[in-house]
């Protein structure tokens, strides 16, 4: 049965809001793996640490499987050594997002993540001889390209997984955006980005909104829906579709994708749904079509 | 104190001779097609034009060296397999690569052919850089524009391998080979299709008054009064609003160039063995301007002297330049 | 030698003179006189180097019009292969192009030259491109390819008198060079 997983959370979210909202998934989210950690800035790390043990611990007991996400861009000693001390221990599969991780992942099981460049089955044929078991593709990745991975993983022995839901990653920087539209710059942060559960709006000097700043994180504005691209990437043979974490209602977001995947509801009545559970943006599925990110293509029922 | 490779850059065979001429030790450059990151209309080489280019640098002791280094999509890996098999058959003095699977194919098919890792693989720390010189050979890392020179000269003790760093040009911020943000406008992805802020999406529009008005699609990245600066209509290099700004704000990074001039000699120190100018995209007249200067800059250091760099201020964007990372962190 | 390097020294010190130079050159020669060499100039270089056609590439068919917007004429230019045409118009009379290139004489004579860097006059303003930006790109780098001076092919297509013209102008858009 084709798996739904729940992607890092990529937004500063308060800790004991973080450790709520996986509690809540643990008992009610219809999501078979579910990827913990921080992705996005080092500096976040220390606040949510304490809880992921225990965390962890309920989301494994109510079923799930657990993954560790590593930051997706190391540079500084502190973050390498994150990196590093993540790809070491035993106790759950790790998502390398950067390179650093592809480094220390050599040859044991782990799992490569969407910051990860897997554009091609040459690609993915080297990260699975080092030991990759599971690929989440970049989200600018087109349909047809998709289809080439799901094949070639099929012939490697390893699942491919693609985002179908929330605001789509565009770019990583060294520098802060959140710390410098408050004119401050990453050391002296005092943690601006806590206010932005989704990301901070950019909108062009002509009004129209455009992309959501997260730290050194640059997102889409729009919400990435693949609802109606779900049947075709399910014959393509990609085995786990994941849902990228808001601040809206994510359980109602992840049985409704369950609905979907299962036959019980179409493409249609999913997205009218989608719609009512939170996020003020609208929907978009322009890159799997080759079109531009933010577009949202209508009547995609090819394959 | 290693003398420094200066590597210069080369849209066309006229602007590779002007860098030639002008004294560069090596000149990097790409095929017309999406197979480098420099993939502008009207750019580049032909085969024929690359065959006469290398053996022009050649003639005149400069190496060539050729970018093969955007990501093949999958099911369109041919095109960039032909790049590297055409490149190795030329002579190309190495290939630089950012793919894993393009590397693997070139370490694979020609493992005489020397390789260099393009900033565009995203390896800014030493874990990185050796998965990809331990898996694949690597021979030099071209290193992201985000590192100090302390931090230049730790990853030097640890690599193993060379190191090139840019020293003058375009200074973007954007993690390279990580963003997606041209793609997201204009359907065209920096890294499969190795454009930025593609041409054919890009329109001015210039008011009565003067006032400019970019926008790249149907997005406005910026309006300029008359007189002010423009810069690349990219979108990391726009203005925009936020809720916690007046006014419109260069929420990224404003139009401004990197000129490292005072820090060669540090970072000849730090063990950097090449110098990389940026401007593939740029007119034979700055390629010829640029690369002179930089030469006698360069020339300066080695036999002890201030580099005493010449004027570059009117080639930059937005007439402005920075020491960016190099000198400081406290722009992050 | 250091002024050389700045491209800022070597753009016209005094407008005022060089436009009444440029104008004192140009301006006289009425369109219908001018229209014959222009299109030597164009098939002469499509016949030197055909290889320029390559780069202007999907936009040979389009028309660009070249403006330098301190003489009381336009240049309309369509790179086509296989008739190619570059005529001068009256502003207000010239048709409607795909792409428009505009800037003072001089300067737009600096760029044809390889001598001044578009990008840096374009981050300055002093270059302006309207309309199919990138074909406008594209014949810039298919010009910029094209080694030599294209503006002393034209003068010599003058004889003499056209070098010497060219020699004036050059002194005057660029005070600096040479001294």
């Amino acid at each position: 049965m084709t798996e739904l997983t729940l992607g890092p959370i990529l937004f500063h979210w308060p800790a004991e809001q973080k450790r709520d909202f996986y509690f809540r998934v643990a008992d009610e989210a219809p999501v078979g793996t579910v990827y913990l950690g921080e992705v996005v800035c080092s500096k976040r790390e220390p606040f949510f640490a304490p809880h992921l043990p225990e965390v962890a611990e309920r989301l494994t007991r109510a079923g799930k499987t657990v993954v560790f996400s590593t930051l997706a861009e190391a540079m500084i000693k502190r973050e390498r050594k994150m990196i590093a001390e993540m790809c070491g221990q035993d106790d759950f599969a790790v998502e390398a997002n950067d390179n650093a991780a592809l480094f220390h992942l050599r040859g044991k099981p782990h799992r490569v993540g969407p910051f990860i460049n897997a554009y091609n089955e040459e690609t993915l044929a080297v990260l699975a001889a080092k030991g990759a078991t599971n690929v989440t593709l970049p989200a600018e990745l087109p349909g047809a390209s998709v289809a080439v991975m799901a094949a070639k993983a099929r012939e490697l022995g390893v699942g491919i997984e693609v985002q179908v839901h929330g605001r789509m990653p565009l770019a990583l920087s060294a520098r802060c955006y959140h710390a410098r539209a408050h004119g401050r710059v990453k050391d002296n942060c005092q943690f601006v980005c806590e206010n932005d559960p989704d990301g901070m709006a950019l909108t062009t000097l002509d009004g129209q909104p455009f992309l959501a700043i997260n730290g050194i994180q640059t997102l889409s504005h729009t919400c990435l829906n693949l609802a109606s691209e779900l049947a075709a990437l399910d014959r393509m043979g990609v085995g786990a579709f994941r849902l990228s974490p808001h601040s809206g209602d994510m359980v109602a977001v992840a049985r409704i994708f369950r609905a979907l995947a299962d036959g019980e509801i179409g493409p249609g009545e999913a997205t009218a749904r989608l719609g009512e559970t939170g996020l003020d943006a609208p929907f978009a599925n322009g890159f799997y079509h080759r079109q531009p990110g933010y577009r949202q293509v209508a009547g995609t029922a090819r394959h | 104190m290693i003398r420094p490779e200066l590597v210069c850059p080369a849209g066309t065979p006229a602007s590779l001779r002007a860098a030639v001429d002008a004294g560069a030790d090596a000149v990097y450059c790409g095929f017309q097609n999406a197979t480098n990151a420099r993939n502008f209309p009207g750019l580049n080489f032909t085969l024929p034009e690359l065959e006469q280019g290398i053996a022009y640098a050649h003639a005149r002791g400069a190496k060539a060296l050729l970018a093969v280094n955007s990501f093949p999509p999958a099911g369109e890996t041919a095109l960039w397999k032909q790049a590297v098999d055409d490149g190795v058959r030329l002579g190309a003095d190495a290939l630089i690569v950012a793919d894993i699977g393009v590397a693997q194919y070139a370490a694979t098919r020609h493992p005489q052919q020397r390789l260099h890792l393009s900033v565009q693989a995203g390896a800014p720390s030493v874990e990185a850089i050796r998965y990809y010189t331990e898996e694949f050979g690597i021979k030099r890392v071209v290193l992201p524009r985000i590192l100090t020179i302390p931090e230049i000269k730790a990853l030097h003790a640890e690599i193993g391998c060379e190191i090139e760093c840019f020293i003058f040009g375009n200074h973007g911020l954007m993690a390279e080979g990580r963003c997606s943000l041209t793609n997201y406008v204009t359907g065209l992805s920096t890294n499969m299709d190795g454009v930025c802020s593609p041409a054919a999406d890009v329109a001015y529009i210039e008011d009565a008054q003067r006032n400019l008005t970019v926008k790249l699609g149907e997005f406005t990245m910026d309006c300029i009064a008359c007189g002010g600066m423009a810069g690349y209509p990219t979108i990391c290099k726009g203005r925009y609003l936020a809720p916690h700004r007046d006014d419109g704000y260069y929420a990224f990074e404003e139009p401004i160039s990197l000129n490292l001039a005072e820090l060669l000699p540090d970072l000849v120190k730090a063990g950097v063995t090449a110098f990389k100018i940026e401007g593939r995209q740029r007119s034979r007249a700055y390629v010829k301007a640029v690369v002179a200067a930089w030469r006698a800059a360069v020339d300066n250091i080695m036999e002890g002297r201030e580099p005493r760099i010449a004027d570059l201020l009117a080639f930059t964007e937005g007439h402005k330049q920075t020491q960016g990372a190099a000198a400081s962190k406290r722009w992050r | 030698m250091a002024t050389d390097l700045n491209a800022s020294s070597i753009r016209p010190a005094a407008p005022g003179a060089a436009d009444a130079l440029a104008r004192l050159a140009l301006a006289p020669v009425p369109l219908f006189l001018m229209q014959p060499v222009l299109g030597r100039i164009v098939r002469r270089i499509a016949r030197l180097r055909p290889e320029i056609f390559g780069r202007i590439g999907p936009h040979v068919r389009k028309s660009f019009q070249i403006d330098p917007v301190n003489m009381p004429f336009v240049l309309v230019l369509h790179p086509d292969p296989a008739n190619p045409r570059l005529c001068a118009a009256r502003r207000h009379a010239a048709p409607r192009p795909d792409a428009r290139i505009a800037g003072n004489f001089l300067t737009l004579l600096a760029v044809a030259d390889g001598r001044l860097d578009g990008d840096a006059l374009f981050f300055t303003r002093e270059l302006v491109v309207e309309g199919d930006t990138e074909a406008a790109v594209c014949l810039r780098h298919a010009l910029d390819d094209l080694e030599g001076s294209i503006a002393d092919d034209v003068a010599d297509m003058f004889g003499p008198p056209g070098r010497a013209v060219l020699a004036l102008l050059r002194r005057v858009g660029t005070p600096n060079e040479g001294r």
